[in-house]
């Protein structure tokens, strides 16, 4: 019963004319029993395995933590560790062994780490001009580095308070006698280096303000190759990080002593923050974190818990 | 409140009136920005917006750049007003045309040809054929000797027929060259809207003889917008001109609609905002309370001892401004886009395309498509909407004698015994000139009638085929050709039809033996009362009622013999009436009813009115998608019940029961009306449809008087039959239901039911063969009344699941990185850090998230054909199954699950040496898209191309940006996403998030589609698996049977006289209720439940 009218009408089936009609072939999925518990059951088993080679992975990271801020810390001082801090009088210097319980492959990193130290707070991030870091003096605006902008009416370079409060402790260290070659190169994002830090910038009237913050820069450094302090800001976003501090080239042994040399300059007692060395070797994953692999083998555990279920749900419901 | 217009006078009237520049425009170069600011300005949402990117710009409390916020505000506020400065350019270039086409205006004595703009009131205007006519102008001069011209108005009403506009008494036979000198004075009242009333009066001033006052009506008029027709030449004088014109005063911008969904959408963003609120406030708090106790000590962020003033408040505003995407700002305009393609795919559909005219559907609001499945009652006319509009002939009655009872054809058989009876030839006579009809002769002979009335061509063309041909009508001689001779009658005066009187008449003279008649034709009980004293008029009214029992319209013709001095003295009165300023329509009437008594009535004319096509299939389908129809009509009750039952509108006993409510005092309306409503409680727990009748003067009373219980009678019917309405009861009985909440659908063809169109929350138009004039008022015009069926069902639900869905998810969206934000807060020392960069916000809402969701405008839930055989479905959309409080509470706590996914994830895996700041903020961006995609997947029922290229494309589009952002070095995003997409571990994260995040949602849905699922699921399995449906059950609460019974009434084969029909109308409900014994206790309490299920529905069920 074709009407000739209707044909008249009837532009070519083109894909725009299917569209005006929503009638755009189309695949319609179902839930089907058989669809659901084919995907539980392959997330089951991809993840499972995943979660197992990124744990091994996780596992074969071997790292030292020691945790440092309390006994470097003489005993006499413990009441009132600010004023210990804050008195540049008193020598911090101070010595911690670790001991290497498993082969560590080089490189080996070392990392400091903070805790209760927030970088990622608003007034903190904000502070910090990343056009004068690149720029240097030639870039006036430094309205952005509040409360630290100035000095005697001359703007500070690098300004704000992020680079203010920039860390101060060192470490060396000595195995056997020997001082182990660290390098202190490299730590940094080659991007940073090449393309956020200046080349021809160099401090000017940096930490010599009534306040004094954190760690001083060598004025005659351009800031591409103050390592350190790009490290330092490039904020964590988190407020327990860990920050590159060099690489050990050498490999260590077992049972190993390593003396560590440092200069426990950092006040982190005012806020009950807390400092840690790290040594840690990487695998592919990065550093050791078995969250990734924990989480992988509980979400495939629960898929395939869920794609049993569903099978047996199925089967006693069939009818 | 007058006007005085003096014809040719160029000077006076240039100050007290406009000239004749037409302006549509809205806006001027000048104050487009303002004013266009001003508007957009107004809305809420936009006000917000603003606030919040004003704020922004204090740069001590923005967490990100203000270009976050400005951005996304800047493009939509440019593209709606883009959208309008468009809109009012064509409007201007529109303007501009019509307002520099040239026009031959008589100035000093001479015509000039001059621009259209430059006509002030008072000049003469002079047209040509074809020419279309610059502004309101009373005609003075036309070529045609009797002073006739012809006019097409379908630019003003829409009707196509060509009307006749004649020049007043007083003008007739001034010579050419005079009328270029004419003098004189119209007295007409200010400009006004009415398309059909110019109550005016002319005065010519001498040399141009009598000082008589001349009435003018709209006849003398020809009004801007129309073109001549079929003349050589017409002039006239410029009464109104430029926007002052009826043309300009009816034009105005109707107020916008706003639909449930949209008052919901609302109401929603207004429940979110208080969560802000609330939210904003808790961390203002807490971040105050963690400054002062733990910020303080920490040297490194250094809080100076001593703040400013408003210090406490900064925290606050930060998180104020944080939260602020909590209410996506794109929602709006997502919804406009997808609410236009809406529109666009009615206007495209070919399936509702009228293929006998080729009018397509067309939506005229744009904005409403989704009230569309959320009809619940429908209200139609019954003429041209249920009805073809085309008329036949079918049979007659006259003096007693049935003509073509049997085979329905009374031609064959009148033809035979035409020529013999003068009451059969007296009969025919009426039928062909008591009109308004013009005969036009085409040019191969034939002759084609004009006519404004579907009835008075019907019968003009059966006098016709009867060889009683009207074949012309010069001036007012109307010639006759019968059997060879030709008649001619002089035409004296028409009485013209108005739906007060309900009848008409003309009073014409024999030109063979002089005698004045009046032939009057009209609704049986306009005419029947009037007879004169000795007629039995009993065998009339059996008659027409038999006649209206088949379903068939009535009209009762009449004639009478009117006595010279008679006339005259009554043609005085009349004359004098027709020149009223005041009431002029009422002492016309009035002087009508002195001429219209003492008839002798000649007999009945029964003209048939197909049903259109498909009517009712359609009304089954649609009522059995739970929707109510009332039936308005201003026929008569028999018919509209034959009608209504011959298209499923009501069923015939037993199934169905007809409650009649009439009276015609207070009294009577009472007790009949309670005497119902007892009656519909009983039976509203029966699988019984019963409807009940009501007429126009009841009505009236029962609105007045007993509003309540009507209302409620209004509630528990689920049909109605309202006959004898005016368009204004129409009107109030939508306004009626309106006002309990319900959404209402009118659906008319003609002017009549402009105003109930107007007033319903959807108005639909038939493009018909009343002209235009509904379709221009409706929100949609539709060529036939089934596609009715397509636009609520398919349309209408589709629009409705679709923007359930959007904006749903839409807030969705916004939430989940909201709530990411703040969970970031609380280990960021509640300080108000934004964890994701400004580009990344802006790009999320208005990009990453938007595209992949647009295309759900092609998601179909189940196939058209499943929806059509399973109307039922629509429930879910009537009751706003699908967005509510509820859902969206779904839908919210999803937002957070996801949240939580994202983040605890992120912050655990990118732990300690990994947690560089916009590392952290690109894994969780990117953790949401990922979800984003899987979630749209999730919910799309059906995958066309573009929907897997906008999910899928967007989620390669977001790498393929923050690569192409990443390259940047001035960036702060420099050579992040590289270095992301280099760790497999960044890859395992995706996963995780996506599996942890997805699974169990998975699983629910899983679970809820296959052990608990909803009407719609069932379904769709059955669709998709090819397997039968069980059971699908009643969905709505009120028990109903969907059945198709056989109708054992058929209008086409009457049953004797004896009144067959009469149990279907038992008024008693003791009568018909006898086996449940009287009185029963449940009455109150069914009502109820009938009543608590109403308002019930909004409870979930999927």
């Amino acid at each position: 019963m074709t009407d000739p009218n209707r044909e008249r009408y009837r532009i070519r089936e083109t894909a725009f004319y299917l569209f005006t009609q929503q009638s755009l072939p189309a695949c319609k999925p179902v839930l089907t029993p058989g669809w659901v518990i084919t995907i539980f059951l392959f997330m089951g088993l991809i993840f499972i395995p995943v979660g197992l080679v990124t744990l091994r992975a996780s596992h074969s990271v071997v790292e030292i933590v020691d945790r440092y801020d309390i006994e470097c810390v003489p005993e006499s001082s413990r009441i009132d560790k600010i004023s210990y801090i804050q008195d540049d009088s008193i020598p911090k210097n101070c010595s911690r062994f670790m001991k290497v319980r498993k082969y560590m492959k080089a490189p080996i990193n070392i990392y400091y780490q903070l805790d209760n130290y927030y970088q990622n707070h608003r007034r903190y991030v904000k502070s910090r001009s990343d056009k004068q870091l690149l720029h240097g003096r030639k870039y006036h605006d430094t309205s952005s580095c509040q409360p630290v902008e100035l000095n005697n009416g001359q703007p500070i370079v690098p300004c704000g308070l992020i680079a203010w409060s920039l860390f101060n402790d060192s470490f060396t260290f000595i195995r056997e006698r020997a001082e182990l070659k660290v390098n202190r190169k490299n730590i940094a994002w080659k991007s940073d280096r090449d393309h956020k830090f200046g080349k021809n910038v160099h401090p000017f009237s940096f930490q010599n303000g009534t306040l004094i913050g954190g760690g001083k820069l060598y004025p005659k450094i351009p800031l591409s190759d103050q390592e350190d302090l790009i490290v330092w800001m490039r904020t964590s976003a988190l407020p327990s990080f860990r920050k590159l501090y060099g690489r050990i080239e050498e490999d260590l042994d077992v049972d190993d002593v390593i003396v560590v040399n440092l200069m426990n300059n950092y006040n982190t007692y005012s806020f009950g923050g807390k400092k840690k060395l790290v040594l840690s070797t990487s695998s592919w994953l990065g550093g050791k974190n078995n969250f990734l692999g924990h989480a992988c083998i509980i979400v495939g555990c629960s898929s395939l818990v869920l794609a049993i279920v569903f099978t047996l749900l199925h089967l006693k419901y069939r009818r | 409140m007058k006007r005085y217009v003096y014809i040719n006078e160029n000077e006076s009237s240039h100050e007290l009136y406009c000239d004749n520049r037409i302006s549509n425009r809205k806006y001027t170069v000048l104050n487009f920005l303002p004013k266009n600011l001003w508007e957009q300005f107004s809305r809420f949402m936009n006000q917000y917006f603003l606030l919040i990117a004003c704020l922004q710009l204090w740069s001590l409390i923005t967490p990100v750049n203000p270009a976050s916020t400005w951005g996304p505000l800047i493009f939509i506020f440019a593209v709606s007003a883009s959208k309008e400065a468009w809109d009012d350019y064509n409007r201007y270039l529109s303007d501009k045309k019509a307002n520099e086409k040239l026009v031959w205006v008589v100035r000093q004595g001479i015509r000039k040809h001059i621009q259209a703009q430059d006509i002030h009131v008072g000049n003469i205007v002079w047209l040509r054929e074809n020419d279309e006519v610059p502004c309101d102008l009373v005609l003075i001069g036309t070529s045609d000797p009797q002073g006739l011209c012809y006019v097409e108005t379908s630019a003003l009403d829409g009707e196509t027929d060509l009307k006749t506009r004649g020049i007043p008494a007083t003008c007739m036979g001034i010579d050419f060259e005079l009328l270029h000198k004419i003098k004189g004075v119209i007295e007409c009242p200010n400009p006004d809207k009415d398309i059909r009333r110019f109550d005016a009066n002319l005065r010519l001033f001498p040399p141009f003889i009598d000082n008589d006052v001349c009435p003018l009506t709209i006849k003398n008029t020809i009004l801007q917008s129309c073109y001549l027709r079929n003349t050589e030449w017409a002039c006239g004088v410029a009464v109104h001109t430029g926007n002052e014109t009826k043309l300009g005063m009816s034009r105005g911008i109707p107020e916008p609609k706003l639909t449930a969904m949209d008052a919901m959408i609302d109401k929603l963003t207004g429940a979110i905002f208080v969560f802000q609120i609330v939210v904003v406030m808790v961390l203002g708090i807490a971040g105050n309370v963690w400054k002062d106790t733990e910020a303080r000590k920490q040297w490194y962020v250094l809080y100076p001892l001593e703040g400013p003033w408003y210090e406490l408040l900064v925290i606050p505003l930060r998180f104020e401004l944080l939260c602020s995407i909590m209410i996506p700002i794109s929602i709006k305009v997502s919804l406009d886009l997808v609410k236009s393609l809406y529109a666009k795919f009615i206007d495209w559909d070919s399936e509702m395309i009228d293929y006998e005219t080729g009018i397509p559907s067309h939506a005229t609001n744009t904005a409403i498509s989704e009230d569309l499945g959320q009809v619940e009652y429908i209200m139609t006319d019954k003429t041209g909407t249920l009805t073809e509009n085309r008329m036949i002939f079918r049979r007659c009655c006259i003096n007693g004698v049935f003509y073509g009872n049997e085979s329905g054809d009374a031609l064959k058989l009148l033809n035979a015994v035409a020529g013999s009876s003068p009451d059969v030839i007296q009969f025919v006579t009426v039928m062909a000139i008591c009109n308004t009809v013009i005969p036009i002769k085409s040019k191969t002979g034939a002759i084609l009638y004009k006519a404004q009335s579907q009835d008075e061509d019907a019968l003009v063309n059966a006098a016709a085929q009867l060889h009683m041909v009207y074949a012309n009508k010069n001036a007012n001689i109307l010639e006759i050709r019968f059997n060879g001779s030709i008649i001619k009658y002089e035409l004296l005066e028409i009485l013209e039809f108005t739906s007060d009187r309900k009848r008409m008449s003309v009073v014409v003279k024999d030109c063979q033996n002089g005698k004045i008649l009046l032939l009057s034709k009209g609704a049986d009980e306009a005419i029947l009362p009037y007879a004169y004293d000795g007629q039995q008029t009993r065998t009339f009214i059996e008659v027409v009622e038999q006649y209206a029992q088949l379903g068939l319209r009535t009209l009762c013709l009449a004639w009478r013999e009117l006595k010279e001095d008679e006339y005259q003295e009554w043609s005085l009165m009349f004359k004098e009436a027709s020149s009223t300023l005041v009431d002029r329509e009422w002492r016309i009437a009035e002087v009508c009813q002195r001429l219209e008594h003492e008839f002798e009535v000649l007999g009945v004319t029964a003209i048939e009115d197909c049903l259109q096509d498909g009517v009712p299939e359609t009304i089954e389908t649609l009522r059995k998608a739970g929707i109510n129809f009332w039936m308005l009509t201003g026929d008569k009750q028999n018919t509209a019940i034959q009608i209504a039952l011959s298209c499923n509108f009501i069923s015939p006993e037993p199934k169905g029961q007809l409650l009649l409510i009439d009276g015609k005092t207070e009294d009577e309306v009472c007790r009949s009306l309670e005497r119902v409503l007892l009656t519909m409680r009983i039976t509203s727990s029966e699988p019984k449809d019963v409807a009940f009748v009501v007429d126009g003067w009841a009505l009236e009373i029962a609105l007045k008087h007993y509003r309540k219980a009507f209302t409620e009678l209004a509630i528990l019917s689920r049909t109605a039959i309202c006959c004898r309405v005016t368009p204004s009861q129409k009107a109030q009985l939508v306004e009626l239901l309106k006002s309990c909440d319900y959404r209402t659908l009118a659906i008319g063809d003609g002017g009549n039911d402009v105003r109930m169109i107007q007033q319903a929350d959807i108005g639909v138009g038939i493009s018909g063969r009343e002209g235009l004039q509904a379709a221009r008022a409706a929100d949609y015009s539709i060529g036939k009344f089934r596609f009715l069926k397509r636009l609520i069902l398919v349309h209408g639900r589709y629009s409705y699941n679709r923007t359930a869905f959007l904006s749903q998810y839409s807030f969705y969206k916004s939430l989940v990185i909201c709530f990411i934000q703040i969970f970031f807060s609380f280990i960021s020392g509640v300080s108000g850090t934004s964890l994701f960069n400004s580009v990344s916000l802006m790009a999320y809402n208005v990009f990453y998230t938007s595209v992949p969701v647009l295309v759900s405008v092609l998601d179909k839930d189940l196939s058209e054909g499943t929806v059509m055989q399973h109307p039922q479905i629509l429930f879910y959309c009537q009751a706003g199954r699908l967005l509510n409080p509820s859902t969206f509470a779904g839908w919210f706590g999803r937002s957070l699950f996801h949240a939580i996914i994202v983040f605890v994830i992120t912050i655990h895996a990118y732990a300690y040496e990994k947690s560089e700041m916009e590392e952290l903020s690109m894994v969780a961006l990117s953790g949401c898209i990922w979800l984003q995609a899987f979630v749209v997947a999730l919910e799309t029922n059906s995958f066309t191309v573009l929907q897997h290229l906008a999910i899928w494309g967007n989620l390669v589009a977001f790498y393929v940006i923050n690569w192409i952002i990443s390259a940047i070095p001035a960036s702060g995003m420099y050579t992040i996403m590289f270095r992301l997409c280099r760790q497999p571990s960044y890859w395992i994260t995706m996963f995780l998030i996506v599996a942890a995040g997805m699974g169990p949602v998975l699983a629910l849905k899983y679970l809820r589609y296959t052990y608990r699922p909803s009407k719609i699921n069932t379904l769709q399995q059955a669709e998709r698996m090819g397997g039968p449906i069980l059971t699908l059950g009643n969905i709505e609460p009120q028990p109903r049977s969907i059945e198709k019974e056989v109708s054992p009434l058929s209008i086409t084969q009457p049953k004797s006289r004896s009144p067959v029909y009469e149990p279907l109308l038992s008024d008693s409900p003791n009568s018909s209720r006898r086996s449940l014994g009287p009185g029963t206790p449940f009455d109150f309490f069914q009502l109820q439940s009938r009543l608590s299920s109403n308002y019930s529905r909004n409870c979930k069920d999927n």
